[in-house]
């Protein structure tokens, strides 16, 4: 079984001034189906490495293969395929389009993808059953609290079938029961073979996980390996 | 090394504009607002477009189409014999764009001309008189006349300087003469003419209908008035007015035309082109004005708009939206404002001008070619205005949804 992703000597130096050697030399590859949680200090390149994974940013070194090709070295256009298609994000601040209801959020995760109208609604609507939201299908995302908010964001990335789901402190925003809610809709979706990466300060969302990488200071440590 | 081998990004035509109505549509008011200038600028246009149209049709059709077919030639100087050539009426009806033409002149009457139907009545006094007018048979054409009874003075009649005569309707009557089968006689100074015909109706010179017409040689020969009235009267076809009255002087008089003085009426298109010059110009410019105004209205607020959804078009490109899709969206909401103040100023506009209309009890007239320009007028000031803010969109880094 080919690894999902596949990373070698991924360097990412912001050009400053001042320049900021975010990443170095990390290297790691994460199967098909694996929770990972990424840890570290304030500072030390978790969010970087998201970044670099989601391909939201291009790295300035190394190779990094998903799903068995190279996409280090991609066009902008390049990137932003392969995002509509592989990449699903979960963000802190949810970023929802405030002013469209919950399915219209949920659709926005096809739209790139130029999945025609039907299609788009039947499968936002099963995905919107799935997070426990089809009382507040047509509700606008302004009205939702922030637990709420997060299984939207959920359902968006989902939809896309993606190969790899991409979590940047995820229950940052929220309290600890809704966290739970939600850290437990992610863990029965990974239990049906989704790929999540999760990066995170918190210790109980690291707890989750199967796998723990721990950055310090832009450089990969070994961390407790694996849970399993 | 493999490449990616995966699909592209894609966005249906569709979405985009569901998208962008979508965007512009959850604020209508600040929509409106945006679109004010544009509002402004495209009434201004449909307004001054359509007033114009309206006041020009006006202008036309208020326009007397006898008087612009007339032309009028006269010698300022002239005393005493005609000032014209004898064969003037062939001198004139020969240019391209003359109907009929000729010189007519009242006859001065002391009281010894005086005509009357029986040569022992008394001569009455001047206020009762007949008047007498002397004319040549294009002159008396050119009238555009209607005969009742007879017929009108030929060329045979003025070349034989004949003693026969053409009595106007009231004339007629006045000498108690209706028909003119039996060849009655009326009598002019001391000489009787022959009634050839009545004047029903003419539509230039109506005085004529009060007058006993005789040839204008039979008037040189047998009473030799000195007068200054002569006038040549030209009957021309439509638009030819400018050009013979040019033209008849100096074949009237080729050695010094510039003696004569021809009296055209004033050319309606260049009426109208005086309209538009000095009504509409201003409030064009004023159109043009409020459409940059607009412009730059719908330009700054997307500048505003797209800064202000920072984060949105971040989680756009992050989904995998590229930067055209970007760029695609943000002009669509600025065209969709534009084409919003297109048709709301289109609207406004067509009831300025119906108001105008209305109060200046006018028939509106538009061309509604213009209808259908004016909202497009709209829809380009969107798409002008959206092309910098399109361009800063489309460079907002995905990244910036992970960092905010
Ligand atoms: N666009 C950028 N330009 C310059 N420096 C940057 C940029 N983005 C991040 N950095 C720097 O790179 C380093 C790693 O930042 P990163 O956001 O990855 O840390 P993090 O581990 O996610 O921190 P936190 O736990 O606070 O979220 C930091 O020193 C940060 O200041
Ligand atoms: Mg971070």
């Amino acid at each position: 079984m080919t690894n999902v992703v596949d990373v070698q000597k991924l360097e990412m130096t912001y050009a400053g001034p001042p320049e900021v050697r975010a990443l170095r030399s990390c290297e790691f590859t994460i199967d098909q189906g694996e929770y990972v949680a990424i840890t570290g200090p304030s500072g030390s390149g978790k969010t970087t490495l998201l970044s670099l994974l989601g391909l939201l940013e291009s790295p300035t070194g190394g190779r990094y293969y998903l799903d068995g090709a190279n996409v280090a070295s991609l066009n902008d256009n390049e990137r932003a395929a392969v995002r509509a298609h592989k990449i699903g994000f979960v963000f802190q601040a949810f970023h929802l389009v405030e002013y469209r209801s919950v399915i219209e959020n949920v659709q926005v995760g096809l739209l790139y993808q130029g999945v025609g109208r039907l299609e788009r609604r039947t499968r936002s609507i099963r995905l919107i059953e799935q997070v426990g939201l089809e009382h507040r299908a047509s509700a606008l995302c302004a009205t939702l609290s922030g637990g709420e908010r997060q299984r939207v964001a959920l359902a968006r990335a989902l939809i896309r079938r993606p190969s790899l789901v991409l979590c940047d402190e995820p229950t940052g925003n929220l309290d600890s029961s809704t966290s739970e809610r939600v850290l437990d809709l992610l863990g029965g979706l990974n239990g049906q073979g989704l790929t999540v990466v999760v990066v995170t300060h918190d210790d109980r969302v690291a707890a989750r996980a199967s796998r723990h990488l721990t950055i310090i200071d832009g450089q990969l440590g070994q961390g407790s390996s694996s849970d399993v | 090394m493999s490449r990616v081998d995966s699909l592209p990004s894609r966005l249906l035509w569709g979405d985009a504009v569901a998208e962008a109505l979508s965007a512009v549509m959850h604020r209508p008011a600040r929509a409106l607002l945006t679109s004010l200038g544009t509002i402004v600028g495209v009434a201004a246009f449909v307004t001054t477009t359509g007033v114009a149209a309206t006041l020009n049709a006006q202008v036309s059709s208020s326009f007397d189409a006898l008087a612009a077919t007339e032309v009028r030639i006269r010698d300022p100087s002239a005393e005493g014999a005609s000032p014209f050539p004898e064969d003037a009426d062939a001198r004139l009806e020969r240019l391209n764009g003359v109907n009929h033409a000729g010189v007519l002149y009242s006859v001065p009457d002391d009281g010894r001309l005086s005509p009357r139907s029986n040569p022992s009545d008394p001569r009455v006094s001047s206020t009762a008189r007949v008047p007498v007018v002397a004319a040549t048979p294009g002159a008396i054409r050119a009238t555009l006349p209607q005969v009742r009874s007879g017929r009108l003075p030929d060329p045979l009649h003025e070349e034989r300087s004949e003693p026969v005569v053409l009595l106007g309707r009231v004339a007629a009557s006045q000498l108690n003469v209706n028909v003119v089968d039996d060849q009655p006689a009326v009598f002019i100074g001391d000489t009787a003419y022959v009634v050839i015909g009545i004047l029903e109706h003419v539509e230039r010179n109506p005085e004529l209908l009060l007058a006993a017409i005789i040839p204008s040689s039979t008037e040189r020969v047998r009473i030799g008035a000195r007068t200054s009235d002569y006038e040549v009267l030209i009957d021309v076809a439509p638009g030819a007015a400018p050009l013979i009255g040019r033209q008849a002087p100096i074949a009237l008089r080729p050695e010094h035309p510039s003696s004569l003085t021809a009296l055209v009426p004033p050319n309606p298109s260049t009426l109208r082109r005086q309209v538009e010059t000095d009504v509409t110009s201003l409030y064009y410019a004023l159109a043009v004005l409020s459409l940059f105004v607009g412009t730059i209205g719908i330009a700054n607020a997307t500048l505003l708009n797209v800064i202000e959804r920072r984060s949105e078009i971040g989680l756009r490109r992050a989904l995998g939206a590229t930067r055209v899709h970007i760029a695609q969206q943000v002009m669509l909401e600025a065209i969709i404002v534009g084409a919003l103040g297109g048709l709301i100023g289109t609207m406004l506009g067509i009831l300025a001008v119906n108001g105008v209309a209305i109060s200046q009890t006018w028939t509106t007239t538009m061309d509604p070619r213009l209808v259908g320009f004016a909202p497009l007028a709209g829809v380009a000031t969107g798409a002008l205005a959206g092309a910098i803010p399109a361009v800063r969109a489309s460079r907002t880094p995905p990244a910036v949804t992970l960092r905010s």
